[in-house]
């Protein structure tokens, strides 16, 4: 018994934890973008944290229920209304089938996260469930959810505990001036010193430019380049290279003007230059960041990379605790 | 060659063998990826070659990222005494250059093309000095192409051109990227040609079409029911130029699920490239042709 989409909210879709493994063939992980959100509200439910959940951009969809289940929103601030009764987010919720969940306004962050317990249970796409819509894979169709689709359930195994909530000293989401860690690397020595360093002091902005496949910043000084005679293959302009890959979290400076940070449905490479990448413990914030938040680039080395990364995996453990 | 280790992160080494392409940046960078594809390095979860660089994605929970650049570093010596050739397979595509479809899509990014008074391949034959259209047509589709990487997005191929440098087609991209490129559109850029295996955004220069899918995510296309992509490092490709009534031909077949792209395998060897580049260019073409 599926659960009928009623509206879908903007560019509302089926998200696990990816498909890696065809990086090397132009076909990203894809995934939550915030990782951390969808296991959350996997658990809740009493999931198995990557089952497939929906991942809302800025404004929810509207759903009615078919059956009875448990449903938690975590992620960005986007609270939940059954039958018009706002509810608390980051919060096991038992609905009753004929029941319709909608959303308030988008409070802080940009993306929420909706599980349902049995997960949503459209057919695997190389291993995952993830709508990676360029190359039309997984989701329903390969595309985002539309207006009149409905979703199927997996079996709930009944491990879903009404009222189990995460309180929000156990959340992480970004705060209102973020900064994001970044090891320099890749084509670094492509700029100048002192436009590097500048690159870490000035604050840059999140350009509307800013989806699934990359973050766009704006607001910074063009970046300085060190002369070279272009390379054969590469291209005439001072930041191209020949086509390489490209590391999810690189920051692609094309001409110099606004860093790109690729994200979970990366372009798997090309021919722009890359000054470093965003540190695996920083990319779930990214995607609770909205056009125009001041962002800062944080210079790190890989020890406090490494040391950031145990964080995370022990915020993971404390949530995980919580709920057991 | 001395290749360029450095990191991507906390879960990525990127490691550059050359910084401009060539036939044996490429040879080294394949070499090196199936070393470490055979060395079966625990905590190794992607290895990415490109054309001539190539890139690791590995979990730091399992190995230490210093651990796997030393083991990297250490396997080049190796992998660069390999002998730089392949068994491989050769590839008809047929493309029908100057087609209306991207003619059409070319006219409306006009404002964003370097010379919007001519057709990108109009410009691409002016700067590369053809006196004609159809003379830049015969360069493409004389010698065969060297499928050196597949990425960006869903299976799409880079191909580099196998001719002496100094014939090799050099075409910048588009000024502004375009946000339209229909599927299977035959570009060029830098030094690559390329055939964008889906619709969307893309800044190559367009010069026509193939009929051949070349990525199928539901699987139905006979040659592709194995794997949704088509194409792999080290591929050979050789353009058919067609016209339009061939074009139709091979779409109503395509359509119907008979076309088979014609395939032979080939054992290429880059010493021997290097050596007589024409001579083994017609013995590739021989081999696509036999029979």
């Amino acid at each position: 018994m599926p659960i009928n989409v009623i509206t879908s909210g903007f560019a509302t879709t089926i998200q696990d934890l990816g498909r890696p493994g065809y990086y090397h063939l132009g076909i990203p992980m894809g995934g939550a973008m915030d990782r951390f959100a969808l296991r959350c509200a996997n658990m809740l439910v009493g999931n198995d944290e990557g089952a497939a959940g929906l991942e809302c951009v800025f404004m929810g969809p509207e759903l009615e229920f078919t059956q009875d289940c448990t449903f938690a929103v975590t992620g960005g601030d986007l609270p939940p209304k059954l039958d018009g009764e706002v509810l608390e987010s980051w919060t096991a919720i038992p609905v009753k089938a004929g029941q319709k969940l909608s959303f308030d306004y988008l409070r802080s962050g940009a993306r929420a996260y909706i599980a349902f317990s049995g997960g949503i249970d459209t057919p695997l796409d190389l291993g995952s469930r993830s709508t990676y819509p360029i190359g039309a894979l997984g989701g329903i169709d390969g595309r985002a959810v539309q207006p009149g689709d409905t979703l199927p359930l997996g079996a709930a195994d009944g491990k879903a505990k009404t009222g189990a909530h995460i309180p929000e000293k156990l959340r992480r989401m970004p705060a209102r001036e973020t900064e994001l860690r970044v090891l320099p690397g890749l084509y670094w020595h492509r700029i100048t010193e002192a436009s590097g360093a500048r690159f870490f002091e000035e604050t840059w902005k999140v350009a509307s430019e800013a989806d699934r496949m990359g973050y766009r910043f704006k607001g910074g000084t063009p970046l300085e380049f060190v002369d070279r005679e272009p390379p054969f293959g590469a291209g005439s302009d001072p930041s191209n290279i020949t086509d390489a890959c490209y590391p999810y979290g690189s920051v692609q400076v094309p001409s110099g003007t606004e860093p790109i940070i690729l994200h979970r449905d990366a372009v798997s490479g090309g021919g722009y230059f890359m000054i470093g990448t965003v540190i695996s413990a920083d990319m779930d914030l990214i995607g609770q960041l909205q056009p125009n938040v001041p962002t800062r680039f944080v210079k790190v080395d890989m020890d406090t990379a490494l040391s950031a990364r145990r964080d995370r995996a022990k915020a993971l453990d404390a949530v995980r605790a919580h709920l057991a | 060659m001395t290749s360029r280790y450095t990191f991507g992160g906390d879960e990525h080494v990127f490691v550059e063998v050359s910084e401009e392409m060539s036939l044996e940046a490429f040879f080294t960078t394949l070499s090196m990826t199936n070393a470490v594809r055979d060395a079966k390095i625990d905590g190794v979860t992607e290895i990415c070659p490109a054309n001539a660089s190539f890139q690791i994605k590995f979990d730091p929970d399992v190995i230490h990222p210093d651990a796997l650049m030393d083991r990297l570093k250490s396997m080049e010596a190796t992998a660069a005494k390999q002998e730089p050739k392949l068994t491989t397979r050769i590839i008809e595509i047929p493309v029908y250059y100057q087609d209306p479809w991207t003619h059409e899509t070319l006219m409306r990014f006009r404002e964003r093309h370097q010379d919007p008074d001519a057709t990108d391949i109009e410009y691409a034959a002016r700067i590369n000095g053809y006196d004609s259209v159809d003379a830049f047509i015969a360069a493409h589709s004389g010698a065969p192409w060297f499928v050196s990487m597949v990425g960006f997005v869903s299976g799409l191929p880079f191909l580099y051109q196998m001719v002496e440098r100094e014939r090799q087609i050099q075409v910048p991209k588009y000024l502004r990227p375009r946000t339209d490129t229909p599927k299977l559109t035959v570009g060029y850029g830098g030094c690559f040609s390329c055939i964008y295996s889906v619709r969307g955004a893309g800044g190559y220069q367009m010069f026509g079409v193939t009929p051949m899918p070349i990525y199928d995510p539901e699987q139905k296309t006979g040659y592709l029911k194995d794997f949704m992509v088509f194409f792999k490092p080290g591929d050979i490709v050789k353009w058919k130029p067609i016209d339009r009534a061939e074009y139709d031909r091979c779409l109503a077949a395509v359509e119907a699920n008979t076309y088979a792209p014609r395939i032979r395998e080939v054992v290429f060897s880059l010493d021997e490239f290097n050596a007589d580049i024409n001579g083994t260019n017609a013995r590739l073409e021989e081999a696509l042709y036999a029979d």
